[in-house]
């Protein structure tokens, strides 16, 4: 249209600069820049957490929290609870999800599909600016009355009835944090069907979705499972909500209604949820492992379907988060097999990358490192996947810290490798400026063996019993409860190390340049000046 | 540099509606949970609040009616614009979902605290043929209506456009107005039970969204008077209409499984 050349000359006068800049973001770039300083901020608050969890957990009997409510035992015993559940709650709405989407997503999506910006620049801005009132709920609803007497919701990140009704919880702490998750939801929403329209819609000329870089799929197909899976969230929220406030009996058996029934809602968006966590980290690790392979990822299609099959799949397996609720033998059957084929594509994924690795001029730069890593932790905690996912086993390891490091294996250290693993592949590109190639690769081994000593010892302590959310525990675990903690406190150093890192590289960095990776990075962002210009693809790539 | 733009996508300017609309939400929320608890300010609280976000709301779409007219609604961005929209009323579909399947959990495995019977025993329902069927009637007249109007559009038929709005609007305000009647006549509440939960939070939800809808009409008829739409170039108003079917589309599941599946034995 005619006008539409007039109403863009507006833009002549420059772009906006200092705090007008970030608050009132159109920019998908500067928009990412603050979803990954949120997310720093956010995964550090959720650190300490987990640094208090471990340092009460180092010996049997209850020291460090009570140090810290003065004394009172039975605070301290909410304290650890509310911690847990804050830890869990904030790595993955308020870290995990706004680096590998928000950040990552928004930053490189428009970029690898040779698109301007977002489809509906604004409401991008909205969905960042949701998440620092959601979280600011959430962390208020940690000194706000939770149980009688007791500040803090305790339920797990989980917040099955009737702990979180108000039998277990009257105080306004739950709703609080019922009201932080809404937020975060619609902040999500809203993010899915921005990166979904982006995606379908702003392809650039030639770029047919079968020649889509893999992390634009992987973000895609998460977006889809945003789209499906949250507002069934909403609903259960929302009926916990009016549980507790306006006397309906959704979850009160009293009243005909099911605490069950909060579960499989719940479940149907919690395990889309953990695949919502790891597909992005999936494509990132596709473009690591191809560039420093100097090789195009192996079996293109096959790994974007396999994303695809992933996602479906994780539609039709919630109930194995319930294998101990009384499911009938019949469903647990179903749900066992169904989980069990997850494995499939998943394979797919991790022989593929294998496969891109064999024969490839691999290079170990510190964004390979992290990805290796990846391909290895995220396989133990695959393969411990499968092992509950047979519901008689489950059966004994439900609830024990079995299930916390099988999560943890394939999200603590999947899902954050990637994080660090994009963020040295990216950094240049972002902020214009190198990381220092050697101290990137200390912050690697740091990491790599504080999360084992962590984790793998968890395994053994849920195989021996060892129930999770548990403040205390008898004298026999103490030896794996020790190592773990010392595990976080490397993982600790690892990570003021990788403040050291972002410090330095942002403020003495060497300039980085167009493309520091070579013939490997085939993706548009490094056909673009480090970093980007304010708004990239005035006119529009070709793709061939 | 804009002068070397050339590609038809829409570069938004600079806005503070996210920030004052997420600060809005944040109090909103706030004073939600101060009513809760009765907070002595809470009311307060949540009445600045949704201030906040109404008055968001009003100037964020005031905007890009703006950049509508301006003609920053290419072909391109048009498209985009409809999968918006789809994307949404999908994601709307699935919260429809969660209350379906509260419904159904209760209904096909009704617990022995009800009777192990559903509707439970003691809950005297509404007869499905009686104003339910009436609002059913109007809602799908009410669609044929906005077909009405968005015909009449295309063929720059002004007068048809505006006279299919206006039977759509009063057509929903007159579902509500029935809606509103059957509650207050409803023979048990939101907290007697599960029954009451299911049927009033899914039929709420669902007469929400009728009034939503038809703000989003009527914001379509006085565009309509203001000439914003022209014969190939209205998605604000096939929006609303594709919101209005989805809301037509979702009281046909709760009439087919609340009223007449979920309906007891009905005395006449």
């Amino acid at each position: 249209m005619v006008t539409t050349a007039h109403t863009h000359d507006t833009h002549d006068h420059g772009h906006p600069t200092g705090l007008k800049r970030y608050l009132l973001s159109t920019n998908h770039k500067d928009i990412g820049i603050l979803y990954l300083w949120f997310a720093g901020f956010a995964g550090l608050v959720g650190f300490l957490m987990s640094l208090a969890i471990r340092i009460e957990l180092q010996e049997p009997g209850v020291q460090f929290l009570p140090f810290l409510t003065g004394g009172d035992l039975n605070a301290a015993y909410q304290l650890y609870n509310s911690l847990i559940t804050g830890h869990g709650l904030i790595m993955i709405f308020f870290m995990v999800m706004p680096a590998l989407i928000g950040g990552f997503g928004n930053f490189f999506i428009p970029i690898m599909i040779g698109a301007p910006d977002m489809a509906f620049p604004r409401m991008n801005n909205i969905s960042f600016w949701l998440l620092p009132p959601s979280l600011m709920l959430l962390i208020l609803s940690l000194f706000m009355e939770g149980p009688p007497g007791a500040a803090g919701v305790g339920g797990g990140w989980t917040l099955y009835p009737p702990l979180s009704g108000t039998t277990g919880h009257p105080g306004p702490a739950v709703d609080l944090a019922i009201l932080s998750l809404h937020i975060a939801g619609i902040s999500s929403i809203l993010g899915a069907i921005n990166f979904i329209t982006t995606i379908l819609n702003m392809r650039a000329p030639g770029m047919t979705i079968h020649k889509m870089p893999l992390f634009a799929w992987s973000v895609l197909v998460t977006a889809f499972l945003l789209l499906l899976a949250l507002p069934v969230l909403a609903g259960a929220l929302t009926m916990l909500l009016t549980d507790r406030n306006f006397g309906t009996a959704f979850f009160e058996p009293s009243g005909g209604g099911d605490p069950i029934l909060y579960q499989h809602l719940f479940w149907y968006f919690g395990h889309p949820e953990v695949y919502i966590l790891i597909l992005p980290a999936f494509g990132i690790i596709s473009h690591i492992v191809s560039t420093f392979c100097q090789k195009p990822v192996f079996g293109y299609l096959g790994m974007a379907y396999a994303m695809v099959a992933i996602g479906f799949i994780g539609f039709i397996v919630w109930a194995h988060h319930m294998f101990t609720v009384g499911l009938n033998v019949d469903t647990k059957a179903y749900f066992v097999a169904a989980t069990m084929v997850i494995a499939v594509p998943t394979g797919v994924k991790i022989f593929s990358w294998i496969a891109t690795m064999w024969g490839g001029s691999m290079e170990f730069r510190t964004p390979m490192l992290w990805a290796i890593g990846f391909i290895f932790l995220f396989t133990v905690g695959g393969v411990t996947g499968v092992v509950l996912a047979n519901a008689g086993v489950d059966t004994a390891l439900h609830d024990t810290y079995y299930v916390v490091a099988h999560f943890h294996y394939v999200l603590s250290l999947g899902a954050v490798f990637a994080i660090f693993a994009a963020f040295y592949y990216w950094i240049g590109k972002m902020s214009g400026r190198d990381y220092p190639e050697w101290a990137g690769k200390v912050h690697f081994w740091l990491t790599f063996v504080g999360v084992n000593l962590i984790f793998f010892p968890q395994h053994f302590l849920g195989l021996q019993g060892m129930p999770r959310r548990y403040v205390d525990y008898a004298d026999g675990y103490s030896l794996w409860h020790e190592v773990s903690s010392y595990g976080t406190y490397i993982t600790g150093l690892g990570l003021l190390w990788f403040f050291g890192v972002v410090a330095y590289t942002l403020l003495a960095g060497r300039k980085a340049v167009q493309n520091p990776w070579g013939e490997g990075a085939t993706t548009l962002e490094w056909t673009l000046s480090s970093p980007p210009p304010f708004h990239q693809f005035n006119e529009l790539p070709q793709i061939k | 540099m804009a002068g070397d733009v050339k590609h038809d996508y829409h570069l938004v300017d600079p806005s503070p509606w996210p920030l004052i609309g997420s600060m809005s939400v944040f109090v909103l929320a706030l004073g939600a949970v101060g009513l809760f608890h009765d907070w002595s300010y809470g009311v307060y609280i949540f009445a600045l609040g949704a201030m906040g976000v109404l008055y968001t709301m009003y100037e964020w779409w005031g905007d890009v009616i703006r950049e509508a007219l301006a003609g920053d609604h290419t072909p391109v961005v048009q498209i985009g614009l409809r999968y918006g929209m789809i994307l949404f009323i999908v994601s709307e579909v699935m919260f429809f979902v969660a209350w379906f399947w509260a419904y159904f959990n209760a209904a096909l495995f009704p617990t022995e605290a009800i009777g192990s019977t559903w509707p439970p025993e003691g809950i005297v329902t509404f007869d499905p043929w009686h104003i339910p069927y009436v609002n059913t009637l109007i809602l799908l007249l009410s669609g044929t209506t906005v077909t009405w109007a968005h015909h009449a559009l295309l063929h720059n038929d002004r007068d048809g456009l505006k006279q299919g709005l206006w039977a759509t609007v009063l057509l929903g305000a007159f579902f509500t107005c029935l809606q509103v009647y059957e509650y207050s006549s409803a023979a048990f509440g939101m907290s007697s039970g599960i029954y009451g939960s299911t049927f009033f939070m899914a039929t709420g939800f669902h007469g929400f969204h009728v009034l939503v809808g038809t703000i989003f009409l009527t914001i379509c008829l006085i565009r309509a008077y203001r000439g914003h739409f022209t014969a190939d170039h209205h998605f604000g108003f096939e929006a609303a209409a594709w919101y209005w079917h989805f809301v037509d589309v979702v009281w046909l599941f709760l009439f087919a499984s609340i009223y007449i599946w979920g309906a007891g034995s009905i005395t006449h």
